[in-house]
């Protein structure tokens, strides 16, 4: 029940709502809508022919591919970060947390150009991987790599204070039991963080397609060879192509989307269960 | 079974293997990265950074991208207490559908942003046809890079924001209106100052966020030197033009600034949660 | 070969700069109930989860049937633990939960499903829980959790059952019922048990033996009755039930306490500060008139049929503990002046 006195008045709340919801629609529902209408300015057919250009299909191709390396690569970091900080105490742990969480803060650009100059013609072992005949950077390991480095510490992040809350009590019960490591990991503590680790691939792969600075800076933008989902938006816009360009923008909206729906799901029906502390 | 093992260091098995893992891979994909970035920096002579940091074109791209970040930042403070406030304290027809919205800028692609922000403030556009008659001009001039950065920092006030407003005690509330203030007091003199921390952490995050922004802004800027460029432009400008050196030098001044920001937000939690638990 | 089930030679265990336990020995012979009984900070549980395998000690050594265990892993020990939280498998029913030992156990060793699922039953059926095996935890009351997290302990058939503090997190009423519980359980199954508590109510009542520990160290070990009647040190004395301490110069091995002589058993001829301990029950009252030492009546409560008044003798504050009917026939009011008899009482040095 509201009482008068400590809420404010009726008229307040009427202006305060309107101007929250006008501030939102300004910055959130406005651009949503953009991308749709200049996607379908030319009607439903030139809609779909743009996104059935082979260049299209390629970018769509390698978005998929890259993801489908870093995410399940960041998986099995994550849980093994998770494991070896929650289920142990060492020295030196909370520098370890700090050191995942360094990618949060580097521009993406800089998390491209850090791989260039390792990797690049010029870089730190730019001569000993032309001899042995790897390309990095311009090429699509380069960009597998700069995602992995952009996406590093989402699901680690995720399963962290979730396993920390949980304890080690399962997982000693497990042992007396008689479990082996493995099997206890298997059976005790990968059912106890399942949601919270879809939580974190969900955004983990979100962001590892959606990833633009740093792979900018490492594909070369060739097109039909390095060119991502995001950097083709980039490559059709530049060329005034403005369906085309926000009909692949629109594909990335409706993952942001799905992702955004899948993250709201989660976080209403499990919230006990996905992290208990979730800093942005 | 029996006999002199010796006593082993920790009863959950796994980690050793589980370190290796994280450690490794931590190393490969951020920390040998990172120091050959570092590395490069160290071998540049003093000349070296004094022409980059005296180039006009890259002092104006760091007061852009440090200037309009802090503005941005601000903007976001106010209107993120803002949107936190209405989401949490009232009640109307689609508000869960609203918070979950909030976390758009955070799935959505930068590329997909930055085209669709472009769409919306050029001349041509929605809101850019409704401000030329006004003389105001948004798309291509630092105005816009200032809006796209409140793009992409709304969701973090209002994240942080979000739980300390609603874990207030209302009795607070009650207490000063059974003292005789009003509304817009009990807000100024109470509830302002409890949320201090969030605010100041959610600010310095938003900030933080938009210094090294990249995708979002490059479309609405125009990126005219001296005008609209932002920094992580700037680096990707130089390593075009091969001047490793001038890049490296402008991706550390900002590495050490996200650092020194990461340092400081996690002083500002720190202190945030002392006072929650002191406080009680 | 004794027939101690566990047998603890000079334990040690330090965390960080804390010494959890300090040279520590010990025994439990086949078939006890054995309780470990101290404040926080004692090392019982330390001592409990060394036994179990999920700590490892820093010297000294643990033998289990005989055989030293003092470096062997959890899983291989065959011992049943009851953590103080239950420590239940959130996501597996009641049922999986109890299977749990059974089907990690690898080939040959694991029965066939069709074993599993009757053991499930007849542990059930046991711990009185039969109807809930589909339930998960979430949905247990925190007395039937407990008695789900026993029945998963004692499916492996373990050689020992170690419980940490098995009925701290319940209320009263479930706590005693459940102590009568677990010791008709004990007597039927006749397993060797080994349970932390800081309840000494729960550990006389429950145990066959009472282990009393202070700081890392064994105060006494001894029957719940020997523990109550002849506490061996100042510590035990204090922590079981209430007792009067009373500070006394000692001469010789005696000391006088308004006008009693006390001898100090284990003190031979030293003289010093020490303490003299009476439980208020061995505080006699008398009327004004009769022999015995002069006091006054400060305060009494009334707690049911029981009374218990406070003294004051000479410059000493005295408990006593008397039967209602003792009360109304000496008629004491506060204020009243009475004469007191000490029945029994140990002295100790410092």
């Amino acid at each position: 029940m509201v009482r008068a006195n400590v809420t404010e008045a009726r008229w307040a709340r009427w202006l305060l709502t309107g101007l929250a919801l006008a501030f939102l629609t300004l910055f959130l529902a406005m651009p949503l809508l953009a991308v749709l209408t200049q996607a379908l300015t030319k009607g439903f057919d030139r809609y779909f022919a743009a996104l059935s250009e082979p260049l299209t299909i390629s970018a769509i191709q390698l978005t998929l591919l890259v993801a489908a390396i870093a995410v399940p690569l960041n998986v099995v970091f994550g849980l093994c970060a998770s494991w070896a900080i929650t289920k142990f105490d060492f020295p030196g742990k909370s520098l370890l947390i700090t050191l995942i969480d360094i990618p949060f803060s580097v521009s993406p650009v800089i998390s491209g150009l850090v791989y260039v100059l390792l990797f690049g013609l010029q870089g730190l072992l730019g001569e000993w991987m032309t001899e042995q005949g790897f390309r990095i950077i311009f090429a699509v390991p380069g960009i597998v790599l700069a995602t992995m480095f952009v996406t590093f510490p989402f699901v680690a992040r995720e399963l962290i204070p979730l396993m920390e809350e949980q304890g080690r009590d399962e997982e000693e019960a497990a042992l007396t039991l008689g479990a082996g490591g493995f099997r206890t990991f298997l059976l005790v503590t990968l059912p106890n963080v399942r949601w919270g680790l879809l939580y974190g691939v969900l955004l983990c792969n979100a962001r590892a397609m959606g990833e633009f600075g740093a792979v900018s800076v490492v594909s070369g933008h060739i097109r039909g060879l390095t060119n991502t989902m995001p950097l083709h938006v980039e490559i059709l816009y530049n060329e005034y192509d403005i369906v085309g360009a926000f009909a692949v923008a629109s594909l990335l909206a409706l993952l942001a989307l799905v992702t955004l729906g899948a993250k709201s799901l989660l976080e209403w029906r499990y919230r006990d269960e996905i992290a208990a502390n979730h800093r942005v | 079974m029996i006999g002199a093992r010796s006593i082993p260091n920790r009863v959950i098995p796994g980690f050793g293997l589980t370190l290796g893992i994280t450690l490794v891979y931590l190393s490969v994909v951020v920390l040998i990265p990172l120091a050959a970035l570092f590395l490069k920096a160290a071998g540049m002579t003093w000349a070296q950074w004094v022409a980059t940091f005296t180039d006009w074109r890259v002092i104006a791209s760091l007061k852009l991208s440090f200037g309009g970040s802090a503005i941005a930042a601000a903007l976001n403070a106010v209107f993120g207490l803002l949107v936190a406030w209405v989401l949490v304290r009232y009640d109307f027809p689609g508000r869960k559908l609203v918070d979950a919205m909030v976390d758009l800028p955070f799935a959505l692609p930068t590329a997909v942003a930055g085209i669709a922000l472009t769409a919306l403030y050029a001349p041509n556009g929605w809101i850019g046809e409704l401000l030329e008659p006004l003389g105001i001009k948004v798309a291509f001039t630092p105005v816009g890079v200032v809006v796209a950065m409140v793009f992409i920092g709304l969701p973090f006030v209002v994240r942080t924001v979000e739980p300390v407003l609603a874990d207030l005690d209302s009795e607070v509330e009650e207490a000063a209106a059974s003292l005789g203030a009003g509304r817009l007091q009990t807000f100024r003199r109470v509830i302002l100052p409890a949320l201090g921390p969030a605010l100041l952490t959610g600010f310095a995050l938003a900030f933080a966020r938009a210094v090294g922004e990249y995708g979002s802004i490059i479309f609405i800027a125009g990126n005219m030197p001296g005008v609209s460029e932002i920094a992580p432009l700037m680096i990707i400008t130089k390593l075009e033009q091969y001047d490793y050196l001038g890049a490296t030098a402008i991706a550390v001044v900002m590495l050490v600034a996200s650092f020194a920001l990461l340092l400081l937000i996690n002083a500002l939690q720190k202190w945030r949660h002392a006072r929650l638990r002191g406080a009680s | 070969m004794s027939g101690n089930m566990i047998e603890v030679q000079g334990l040690t265990k330090r965390f960080g700069g804390f010494t959890a336990l300090d040279d520590v020995s010990l025994s439990v012979p086949k078939g006890k109930l054995v309780a470990l009984l101290g404040p926080s900070g004692s090392g019982k549980t330390t001592l409990l989860r060394i036994l179990a395998g999920l700590e490892y000690p820093d010297g000294g050594r643990i033998l289990l049937d005989g055989v030293d265990a003092t470096t062997l892993a959890t899983r291989e020990r065959g011992v049943g633990f009851v953590f103080q939280h239950y420590a239940l498998f959130r996501h597996m029913t009641v049922a999986d939960n109890i299977a749990f030992g059974l089907k990690v156990r690898k080939g040959a060793r694991r029965p066939p499903k069709a074993v599993i699922a009757a053991k499930v039953d007849e542990l059930l059926r046991l711990v009185q829980l039969n109807g809930l095996a589909k339930r998960y935890p979430a949905q247990l009351s925190g007395g039937q959790r407990q008695r789900v997290a026993l029945a998963r302990a004692l499916a492996i058939e373990p050689r020992l059952l170690l419980l940490d503090e098995p009925f701290g997190a319940l209320d009263a009423q479930v706590r005693k019922d459940l102590r009568r519980w677990l010791r008709s359980l004990h007597e039927e199954m006749g397993l060797t048990g080994v349970f932390v508590t800081h309840d000494q109510e729960e550990a006389l009542e429950v145990a066959d033996e009472v282990v009393v520990m202070s700081n890392g160290r064994i105060e006494q070990v001894g029957t719940p009755t020997e523990i109550y009647d002849r506490p061996a040190t100042p510590f035990v004395y204090r922590f079981l039930g209430n007792v009067n301490a009373v500070p006394v110069q000692v001469r010789e091995g005696r000391a006088v306490l308004e006008g009693v002589e006390l001898v100090c058993e284990r003190c031979g001829n030293d003289s010093g500060p020490g303490t003299a301990f009476i439980r208020p029950h061995d505080v006699e009252l008398r009327q004004p008139e009769a022999d015995g030492v002069a006091g006054r009546v400060r305060h009494l409560t009334v707690l049911g049929p029981v009374v218990r008044a406070e003294l004051a003798v000479g410059a000493t504050t005295l408990e006593a503990e008397l039967t209602r009917e003792e009360h109304d026939r000496l008629g004491l009011n506060p204020g009243s002046a009475v004469k007191l008899g000490i029945r029994s009482a140990r002295l100790f040095l410092e």
